[in-house]
Parts: structure tokens; C-alpha cells; sequence
């Protein structure tokens, strides 16, 4: 395709392709997402080309972003209708094609059911999961085929760019973003308007824009998802960044290593849009040159911290420096640089096409917009979601997320990864943003929401967290370094049973110390999830260290194990037992306490889980 | 071997001269060879003008360089958050029952790589171990023993 020179010759083309979709008729979208990939993706996408190809229907068949209810993967997307078909196997391509893309009839196993009503719901737009979004950054995740440039400037994409461009100055563009009221999507939440403003002020021949794709928090991936399903939005917004701070020719994206696929994807998108000069020299005919390398991580969590990153991209051993200077002043090779998140990008175009005010018409007073997140856990829909700033954790949980797996109780839940905390069952009407989040002792980060339900254990859970920041820590300043490691030799203590008097105490102290104290914003935040966790459900802390119990029976190597008066007496136990610690006695079965080494096998053969665990001592002191 | 030291030139002469190239190159050298040999590291250092302890510095603070070599079969098991919710600890120590290796192991004869990552990205479907690059969701441990066993076999034949 031609070089597009300017602004007309865009909006020409967009015109022309929009059209071209609309009178395309029957189209499979296939969504190939790294969730419905990972569930076979891939196989249903040949097979229903295939299969149409046989049947000979006029149709055609495009891959999407992830379309964001990876509880239903496979999922398939069929216009005109809009019918939404979950669990869709190469196997049941053949019916699908036959009947819903030939005939336009529904399949019934294939539509998402209310579990409460038992409703059918035939397209998304009637799922209460999507119902209770509002999808800006998301807005063509799911629609368009990322690998197509064309399926990006046929929604309007680049349009943003174009009026940019053409129609507004760079500081108007900063204003803009300002009245959007946006704040960094990466975590921290600083204003990114004012980021912009500062970049733009510092004087230098040579600026950068770098945009951080290292989302290393686990159980996050909406930053992944973006870049893989929309490219062309996060690569628009650093353009868009570019004109704004002025100067600025060279841009990176840095993106993490477990990330193949978005680095296939963006890698794709920069082609082609370097093809059609909407990246390189004179953008538009508008005199701005502006280009993007793609930097890939190699596995260091810390990378995501924004001084770190940059020192990656430099190509040297990374770790966090003491700020300031600030990044706007002194960044990537000491020149100013701008960073800023996948989301924070994505969301840009929206904002400069739709105006900063609209934008700010969602959101609370002090967290405009939306944010994505990444529900997972115990929660019946799983998947990418995207509401307004200010919604309560309840609605989250219980009206996108369908309420709790198998209609277990309500925990807690884990915000902002192993940088968040979590917020219990009390705190659960709590708006999300970000002030309230980092009240509780959690923070917002980059978009992780881990639901928790009775069978899990907090403290297994902070010790979990903590020694992923242990051992992510890149060890340039001691807090961090040695201070997660007394932490979590105190917590591998307190979940092996071995758990002392003040304990608890000494956690504290330590978790406050290395949160003062620490360089970088992993050290400052990784004591949360042990604090957090102390201070909501401190009972269990006192359970296992005192009573020698952990009250949700997950750590298996605390109290005594006992075969209950339900037991079936089937000897699956007894048969699996590694230590021959389960007897048969003449109508029952009983564990030899000598003999059991705690290594919780029984517990998980039990057909009627009958196996209990018992307080070791009598623990009064527990329920003071 | 004159063979890695000449791959290992030709992959530094595409990007010589370039500032902060050095982990790009040792990517490349470890995508072709599937790990960072000694040979390789000494001509990226003379080519580059940085000295070895420099390189090795970078390099093994990176967990996703390796310097021995690795298995045929990679077998990741995600521990990230939701995976963890989901047992996905349970599932790492059957592999590693089954393979016989601990987490960060290779099998003597080369066919299996166990090791942890700490989230790919489908969170949804915890939990998730990922073989040979394709992510799935593993419920029934001993299932993909089975079947890895199966391919590795294959492989030997």
C-alpha cells in the first residue's frame, strides 16, 4: 500500500475501508488472545476457514485481541448477529459454520447462560460481564484483526494523530490530556498531563519516548492483551507523546521476555506503519519524524521500575538509581525522556479525538477515567475488564466477576500484584481508585485483581508475594535486599509451624522499615501484601503461630491430621500414604501421628475430603 | 569450536557500532544455540570492546539467560498469582516427581528442561503450564507426564 502524505489522504482511506467492511457481510471473529490460544485458539481459527471453504459460505474469517471473557475460551464473535460462542473446539467448527455462520440460527450450548436465571444470552452485549463496562482503552480489543493496519484506520484509527497534527499545537495536545485528568495506568498514578508539560519544558535536542511494557506483576496481563490486540493504539498515543514534548524523534517499547506474542504483533504493527509512513520521516507531511525500536526484556521484574528500564535499554546490568533527577530530566542516556505504560498510550488517542472532557465525565473526583483489570482467581467469569474508576470492589467482583467459584465465600481480594495487598470482606465496598486503594493498604498498581476464597491462606499468600519481590530484588540497597529475606525466613518459619512469640511484631517492624527506607519502588512496596495481610486477618497469623493451625488447611505442614467420622473407608489414604502413616485399625482408619510427615498426599486423594487437620495445642489464647 | 565463534561474529557485525545493542546480541546468540556458550560471550566482548566480567554482569542477572545447555522439551509451570490460587505449586512438585529434576533442571540426556515463570499472561486459565512455548491449562499433572514422556521417547528414536 502507498505512503499516506497527509491528512486527506487519510481520511480517504479510512472511508473507503470502513465501507469496504461494512458491505463484507458474514465475518468470524476468532479470538486469538494468549488466553484462547493457550485453549486452542489457534486449531478452531484453521478449522473454521477450512470448514467455510467446504461448505462454501460466503464469510470470512478474522483473528482479534482478546475479546475479554477468557473463562468462555475458546470464544468466537459472529457478525452481523454479534452472536457470542464460547468453548468452541476445532471439533465443533462444522456446526457452527453450518449452523450459525450458514443459516444464522444460535447454538445453544455454545451461548453464555446466567447462571442465577438461567437466561441465554446470544450476543455480549447482553452478558452482564460486559454490560458492566465501559471500554475506552479496551475499545478495539476484540473488534479488529491486530495484524491488520487497515482494520485499525477503518475503526478511525490514526485519526487522532491526523488532528493532532494538523489541527492543534503540542501544548493544546498537553492541555488536553491535562483536562482527561489521566493518571499513570502503571501503578503510581502520577498525573500524565503534568509528566508531559515537564518533558516538554526541559530544554534538549534529544528527547525519548519509552513505553513500559514489562508488566511483570503476576496475574496481570492487560498491558499484554493490549499489545497484542491493539498495537496501533499504543502506537498512535507515542506519536501522539512525541509531538507533544517536542524534540523527540526516537521512541522505544520495552516489553517483557515471557511476552512473545506481543513482540510478533508489535513488531508487525511498527512495519506496517513505517509502510505507510505513519512512522519515520515527515508523519503526514506534517515535518514531525518519529520512529520505535522494540527493546525485549530478559526476565528481571525490577525492569518494570522506570530507572531500571531505562538502564535495560542502555544495554547494562540494571538497577533502580536514586531519583531525582527525574526521568523527564535526566532518562535514557541522561537525556530527557518521557515513560509512560501500554494503557496510558492506548488510552491517548481516545482522549484527543473525544476531548479531554469527556474522558473526565467518568471516574471519581480525583481518578478520571477508566482502568483495565485483569480479574482471575477464585471468580466464576474470568477475564480483561474495563470500568470506570470509583466502581465498589462488590460490583466488580460480584457483577462482572459473576460472584465466587463454586459459590464459595468471599475472602479477600489481592490488588496491584506483589506490590498490592489485600482487601478483605469488610472492605469490599470500597470504590476503586487511587487513594482509596492505597488506604487500605493495598495500592491500584497495574491491574491485577486476584479474588481469594476460604480454602486459601493469607499467610501463605504474603509469604507467597514476598519471596517473588525476594527474589526479584535486584540487591543494590539493603532494605530491599536483606530486609525481604528476614521477612520471609519469618514467614517460612510461621508456615512450617515453627512460628514464634512476636513474630508478628517483628514482621511489622521490618515491613516498615523497608518500606521507608528502601530506593526503588519495589523495595517500598514489598513489605504490603505481609502488612496488609497482618492487618485484616491477623487471627490467622495467631492461629498458626500459637494454635499451630492454619485455619483454611492449606499449609499442610502445621497441626495433625485426623481421618473423620464421614469416612467412607474406601483406603485410597492408606494406598497413597508415602509413609505408610495410615493404618487400618478393624472398622476405621486413623493416622499414627509419629509416623506422618505432614506432606498432605491424603488430604488431596480423599474422595469426600473427610482428612481434617487438627490444632496441635489447645489454643485459647487464640480466640482472646 | 569454530563454528559458534563464527555465528557469534556474524550476529555482532549486524549491530556494531549501535548504542545499548549488548542484550540484543546476547538474545540472538542464545536463540541460535538455545543458551550463552563461553566461545560466543569472548567475541561479543572483543567485537564490542566490553569487557567479559561486564557481560557476564548483565547477563546472569537476567533469569532468561542460561549458560549450559538446555533441554529439547521446555516445561514451564507458571507460578504466577492466579496459578497459585489454583494450585499450581501441587502441580509443579508432581513434575518434578515425575521427571525427576527440581525447578531450574535439565535431564542428563537433554530431553527436559522443568523451570518456573512467574506469569505468561493467561491468567485466566490457571493454572498454567506452558511446553515447549505453548501455554495450557494442566489440571491432571500426571496426564502431561504421560505425554511428554511419550515425546521424548519419540525424540530418541
Amino acid at each position: 500500500m502507498a505512503r499516506i502524505e497527509n491528512r486527506l489522504m487519510l481520511e480517504v482511506l479510512a472511508k473507503r475501508l470502513a465501507a469496504q467492511r461494512a458491505g463484507r457481510g458474514c465475518v468470524v471473529k476468532v479470538c486469538m488472545g494468549n488466553g484462547c490460544l493457550a485453549a486452542g485458539a489457534e486449531d478452531v481459527y484453521k478449522a473454521l476457514a477450512a470448514e467455510i471453504a467446504r461448505q462454501g459460505v460466503a464469510a470470512m474469517v478474522i483473528p482479534t485481541g482478546c475479546q475479554g471473557f477468557c473463562q468462555g475460551a475458546p470464544v468466537v464473535t459472529v457478525e452481523p448477529s454479534n452472536y457470542f460462542l464460547q468453548r468452541v473446539t476445532a471439533f465443533d467448527v462444522p456446526k457452527v459454520v453450518d449452523i450459525v455462520v450458514r443459516r444464522g440460527g444460535v447454538l445453544v450450548q455454545h451461548l453464555y447462560r446466567e447462571p442465577e436465571t438461567g437466561a441465554v444470552c446470544r450476543c455480549a452485549d447482553e452478558m452482564p460481564f460486559f454490560q458492566n463496562q465501559v471500554r475506552i482503552a479496551l475499545r478495539n480489543l476484540g473488534r479488529i484483526n491486530p495484524m491488520d493496519i487497515e482494520d485499525y484506520i477503518a475503526v478511525g484509527g490514526y485519526m487522532a494523530l491526523a488532528k493532532a497534527l494538523t489541527e492543534i499545537t503540542p501544548d493544546e495536545v498537553i492541555e488536553e490530556v491535562k483536562k482527561s485528568g489521566i493518571r499513570g495506568r502503571g501503578g503510581a498514578g502520577f498525573p500524565t498531563g503534568v509528566k508531559w508539560e515537564g518533558a516538554r519544558r526541559v530544554p534538549g535536542s534529544r528527547k525519548f519516548v519509552i513505553c513500559n511494557g514489562d508488566e511483570g506483576d503476576p496475574g496481570a496481563f492487560m498491558d499484554a492483551s493490549l499489545m497484542e490486540g491493539d498495537p496501533h493504539a499504543v502506537i498512535e498515543g507515542m506519536i501522539l507523546c512525541a509531538y507533544a514534548i517536542g524534540n523527540c524523534s526516537e521512541g522505544y517499547i520495552y516489553v517483557r521476555q515471557e511476552y512473545p506474542l506481543a513482540v510478533k504483533r508489535l513488531g508487525i504493527a511498527l512495519d506496517q506503519a513505517r509502510a505507510l509512513g505513519l512512522l519515520g520521516e515527515n508523519i503526514l507531511g506534517s515535518g514531525l519524524n518519529f520512529d520505535i525500536q522494540l527493546k525485549k526484556g530478559a526476565g528481571a521484574f525490577v525492569c518494570g521500575e522506570s530507572t531500571t528500564l531505562m538502564i535495560s535499554i542502555e544495554g547494562k546490568r540494571p538497577s533502580p538509581r536514586v531519583t531525582p533527577p527525574r526521568s523527564v530530566e535526566q532518562g535514557l542516556w541522561g537525556l530527557p525522556t518521557c515513560l509512560n505504560n501500554v494503557e496510558t498510550f492506548a488510552n491517548i488517542p481516545a482522549i484527543i479525538t473525544n476531548g479531554g472532557e469527556w474522558y473526565a465525565r467518568y471516574g471519581t473526583e480525583r481518578s478520571k477515567g477508566t482502568k483495565a483489570f485483569c480479574i482471575t482467581g477464585k471468580v466464576k467469569n474470568t477475564g480483561l475488564i474495563e470500568v470506570p474508576m470509583g466502581m465498589t470492589l462488590r460490583e466488580v467482583v460480584y457483577k462482572v466477576g459473576g460472584g465466587i467459584l463454586e459459590e464459595g465465600e468471599f475472602k479477600a481480594v489481592q490488588t496491584g500484584g506483589p506490590s498490592g495487598g489485600c482487601i478483605p470482606d469488610a472492605h469490599i465496598d470500597t470504590p476503586l481508585d487511587f487513594e482509596s486503594l492505597t488506604r487500605l493498604g493495598s495500592m491500584m498498581g497495574s491491574g491485577g485483581m486476584v479474588v481469594v476464597d476460604g480454602k486459601n491462606c493469607m499467610v501463605e499468600f504474603a509469604r507467597f508475594f514476598l519471596s517473588f519481590t525476594q527474589q526479584e530484588s535486584c540487591g543494590k540497597c539493603p532494605p530491599c535486599r536483606i530486609g525481604t529475606y528476614e521477612m520471609l525466613q519469618i514467614l517460612d518459619r510461621i508456615v512450617a509451624g515453627e512460628g514464634r512469640e512476636g513474630d508478628i511484631e517483628r514482621l511489622e517492624k521490618l515491613g516498615l522499615m523497608i518500606k521507608k527506607t528502601s530506593l526503588c519502588g519495589l523495595g517500598q512496596s514489598a513489605p504490603n501484601p505481609v502488612l496488609s495481610t497482618i492487618r485484616y486477618f491477623r487471627r490467622e497469623y495467631e492461629a498458626h503461630i500459637r494454635g499451630k493451625r492454619c485455619p483454611a488447611q492449606a499449609c499442610t505442614s502445621l497441626g495433625l491430621y485426623v481421618v473423620g467420622e464421614d469416612c467412607i473407608l474406601c483406603g485410597l489414604c492408606k494406598q497413597s500414604c508415602p509413609h505408610g502413616a495410615v493404618i487400618e485399625g478393624r472398622d476405621r482408619f486413623f493416622i499414627e501421628t509419629v509416623l506422618c510427615k505432614r506432606c498432605g498426599t491424603c488430604l488431596a486423594v480423599c474422595p469426600i475430603g473427610c482428612i481434617r487437620i487438627e490444632p496441635e495445642v489447645q489454643e485459647e489464647a487464640v480466640n482472646r | 569450536m569454530a563454528d559458534v565463534a563464527e555465528r557469534a561474529r556474524e550476529i555482532v557485525s549486524g549491530v556494531k557500532g549501535k548504542e545499548g545493542v549488548l542484550i540484543h546480541v546476547l538474545q540472538d546468540i542464545q536463540e541460535q544455540f538455545g543458551y550463552l556458550p563461553e566461545e560466543a560471550v569472548e567475541v561479543v566482548s572483543r567485537e564490542l570492546g566490553v569487557s567479559t566480567a561486564e557481560i557476564y554482569g548483565v547477563a546472569t542477572f537476567y533469569t532468561r539467560f542460561y549458560f549450559v545447555p538446555r533441554g529439547k522439551n521446555i516445561i514451564r509451570v507458571c507460578r504466577g498469582t492466579a496459578c497459585h490460587v489454583r494450585g499450581s505449586g501441587r502441580i509443579l512438585g508432581k513434575l518434578e516427581e515425575g521427571l525427576g529434576l527440581k525447578s531450574g533442571e535439565t535431564s542428563p540426556d537433554l530431553n527436559f528442561t522443568l523451570e518456573t515463570v512467574n506469569c505468561v499472561g493467561c491468567c485466566a486459565l490457571a493454572p498454567v503450564v506452558v511446553i515447549n512455548e505453548k501455554a495450557q491449562t494442566v489440571l491432571n499433572p500426571e496426564k502431561v507426564l504421560a505425554a511428554l514422556k511419550r515425546s521424548g521417547n519419540n525424540g530418541q528414536d
